[in-house]
């Protein structure tokens, strides 16, 4: 019989209470359960992690490459959305 | 985007060192290299595992015991990131295994040695896991990004293997005659073989250059070769052994050690399939693959039964 193969999960995993869950790499498993003691298994074997997420690789959407032109440059010309834009009085405390 | 636009803006980003993402446009040889490059490495790593398992079952106290069990374990582990490195390239996990499988894929020729001692579990720790991290420091900074998470991750484990594998060899060396003995015929063994996972001489490595010009490679072997053997014939002396090289000499000149010749034909010989194991690695993962295929059958039965019963009941 062909074997037919587990499908793909990616792997996110909080380091600690407090940050956030990162992307840590993928692996394959027949469900979510498995999902979840296989990435133990391979991403937390030195305490990197206290919580992880799973999900099937097939639901990721991502943003595609050639379009990063367009779709991060409109930010660059809006400087005056950062602080340091506005010059004020060096007096002028706990701004 | 015409495809002389697409392979100059990858050249630029690799030039100033930006890390190439899965889904940028890249030359077809580059990510052919990489799908070879990275599933030989995973495949090292599993077959890896098979001439230390062997020693699992007769490590000399628990302690020993343990540490071998998480090396091995952590070496499946890096199989597993590598093997998924690889796919985020375009190949399939099944794929790749059928062609280690098949012989097609070739693995690091080190792990078609035998391993006849305990003090085999120490040298192999010192001098291959120590060629092993010579290579993988660099492919941290590989230009693909995956491969470089995937290397970052791996080095940082792979530094407790090798200082485990000195701490083998050095209660040995201070232990009986015959302890002794074992210690200086398993670096007798492990030595050459170790000096070859450089892989060949810089003149007899085609592919070398492009490597180094994508800067998947950032270090010939030839480099790496001699900043390895410089390293560990510092490293003999705490074990009061000695490497098996009568040629081995500090040259004041070069600031680096001389060496003696590298028998290449060995090299050769065992890469296309004579080394003393190839025979019994490659049948050791086939059957471990045959034998799980009811595993992975069940739990895909199990996960479309539970998925139907879910279904019904919300019917």
């Amino acid at each position: 019989m062909h074997d037919q193969q587990w499908p793909l999960w990616e792997v996110f995993i909080r380091s600690k209470q407090g940050l956030d869950h990162k992307h840590a790499g993928s692996l394959h498993a027949a469900d979510a359960t498995m999902a979840i003691e296989n990435a133990r298994d391979v991403y937390t074997r030195r305490m990197e992690g206290v919580s992880i997420w799973v999900v099937e690789s097939k639901y990721i959407h991502a943003s595609n490459p050639d379009e990063a032109a367009s779709l991060y440059d409109p930010a660059n010309d809006k400087i005056y959305r950062h602080p340091t834009f506005y010059d004020l009085p060096d007096e002028l405390k706990h701004m | 985007m015409s495809l002389v636009d697409s392979e100059k803006i990858f050249l630029d980003k690799v030039d100033q060192d930006i890390r190439i993402e899965p889904k940028d446009w890249m030359p077809e040889a580059y990510r052919k290299t990489l799908i070879r490059q990275i599933s030989q490495h995973a495949h090292s790593e599993i077959v890896g595992m098979l001439p230390e398992a062997n020693w699992i079952t007769r490590a000399p106290t628990l302690k020993r015991k343990a540490t071998l069990i998480a090396k091995v374990q952590d070496e499946a582990g890096h199989g597993l990131y590598l093997y998924s490195a690889a796919e985020t390239l375009g190949t399939s996990r099944d794929e790749m295994i059928g062609q280690l499988h098949s012989g097609k894929a070739k693995y690091s020729s080190i792990f078609n040695y035998p391993t006849l001692t305990w003090a085999d579990m120490g040298a192999i720790g010192w001098l291959v896991d120590g060629a092993a991290i010579m290579n993988q420091v660099p492919l941290c900074r590989a230009s693909y990004g995956p491969y470089a998470r995937a290397m970052v991750r791996i080095c940082k484990e792979e530094s407790f293997h090798q200082r485990q594998g000195f701490e083998i060899l050095l209660v040995l060396s201070r232990g009986s005659e015959a302890q002794r003995r074992m210690c200086q015929d398993a670096i007798d063994r492990w030595w050459w073989p170790s000096v070859m996972m450089f892989g060949p001489n810089d003149d007899a490595s085609p592919h070398s250059a492009q490597s180094m010009q994508w800067k998947i490679k950032r270090f010939s072997n030839d480099e790496l070769r001699q900043r390895y053997i410089d390293v560990c014939a510092e490293q003999v002396k705490l074990l009061g052994m000695r490497l098996p090289d009568d040629q081995l000499k500090w040259n004041e000149e070069r600031q680096h050690y001389d060496f003696g010749p590298i028998d290449w034909s060995e090299f050769y010989n065992v890469i296309n399939g004579n080394g003393p194991c190839n025979k019994e690695r490659l049948a050791a993962r086939v059957r471990a693959h045959e034998d799980g295929a009811w595993v992975r059958e069940a739990a895909l039965a199990h996960h479309k039964k539970a998925g139907e019963k879910k279904r019904r009941r919300y019917a």
